[in-house]
């Protein structure tokens, strides 16, 4: 059958990604619960000497990464299931990427520079 | 029936259609993912007053949280990350086929929700100042 597949572009590689991605901050988000358990909340230095612990800067820049990927495929998804308009879903994918990659530039330099 | 016409385009009346629960906790995975997405400034900013020396950055943390309107917003978004995380899970199990069944799968949307509630009553009392 020579038939041509194309649809919206949902893909194996997109749907494995938003796995990996929720897999990592659900990890990442037990981890945090436990050091809040830990006392790692209980005060603004705890806190903040928490999270420059050179191993929890490692996970939380992989937290940061997973989220903004993990967002984009799921509002991707979101653009793509409700809007018609070929226009305005390309104005929004580059919109919606632009401000994933600027917010994982933010939140990066926040937890790098402790 | 193949002599009837069917009307096209076929719009959905949305207010007619009876969702069944697990499509309903579905829907909400959904809406409080975009509820999230749109709050990450919010967040973002938060997380930089929170880790901020100066002085301002503490005064400005404590005003922003102390706002009930922002209170609220947070209260939304712990519920909304409760849910998505929750029913995370219960679509991880669905991928290596634990729960398919209608029965279960039905349950464990019930569960997703219950769950969800419960811990946000948890974390909203404590952000509330509660406990």
């Amino acid at each position: 059958m020579n038939r041509l597949v194309v649809g919206a572009g949902y893909g194996l590689k997109d749907w494995l990604a938003q796995r990996v991605t929720g897999v990592v901050m659900a990890a990442f988000t037990l981890i945090m619960f436990a050091a809040a358990l830990g006392g790692a909340m209980s005060s603004r230095e705890a806190w903040q000497a928490f999270m420059a612990n050179g191993l929890i800067r490692f996970l939380s820049f992989l937290f940061i990464v997973s989220l903004c990927w993990h967002a984009w495929v799921g509002v991707r998804d979101i653009w793509m299931d409700y809007l018609n308009s070929a226009a305005l879903r390309l104005f929004l994918h580059v919109m919606t990427l632009l401000a994933l990659v600027g917010y994982a530039g933010w939140a990066i330099q926040i937890i790098w520079r402790l | 029936m193949p002599e009837m016409t069917k009307q096209r385009p076929k719009h959905l009346a949305l207010h007619e259609i009876r969702l069944p629960l697990a499509g309903f906790a579905s829907i909400l995975h959904r809406i409080s993912g975009a509820g999230l997405f749109l709050m990450l400034p919010l967040l973002i900013w938060l997380l930089q007053l929170s880790l901020g020396s100066t002085q301002g950055s503490v005064e400005l943390f404590a005003a922003i949280t102390g706002n009930w309107l922002v209170k609220l917003i947070l209260l939304g978004l712990i519920w909304a990350f409760l849910h998505h995380f929750c029913m995370g899970i219960r679509i991880l199990l669905i991928d290596i086929h634990v729960g398919v069944e209608r029965e279960q799968a039905r349950s464990s949307a019930m569960t997703v929700m219950v769950v969800s509630l419960a811990l946000t009553a948890i974390f909203g009392l404590k952000l509330l100042g509660a406990y």
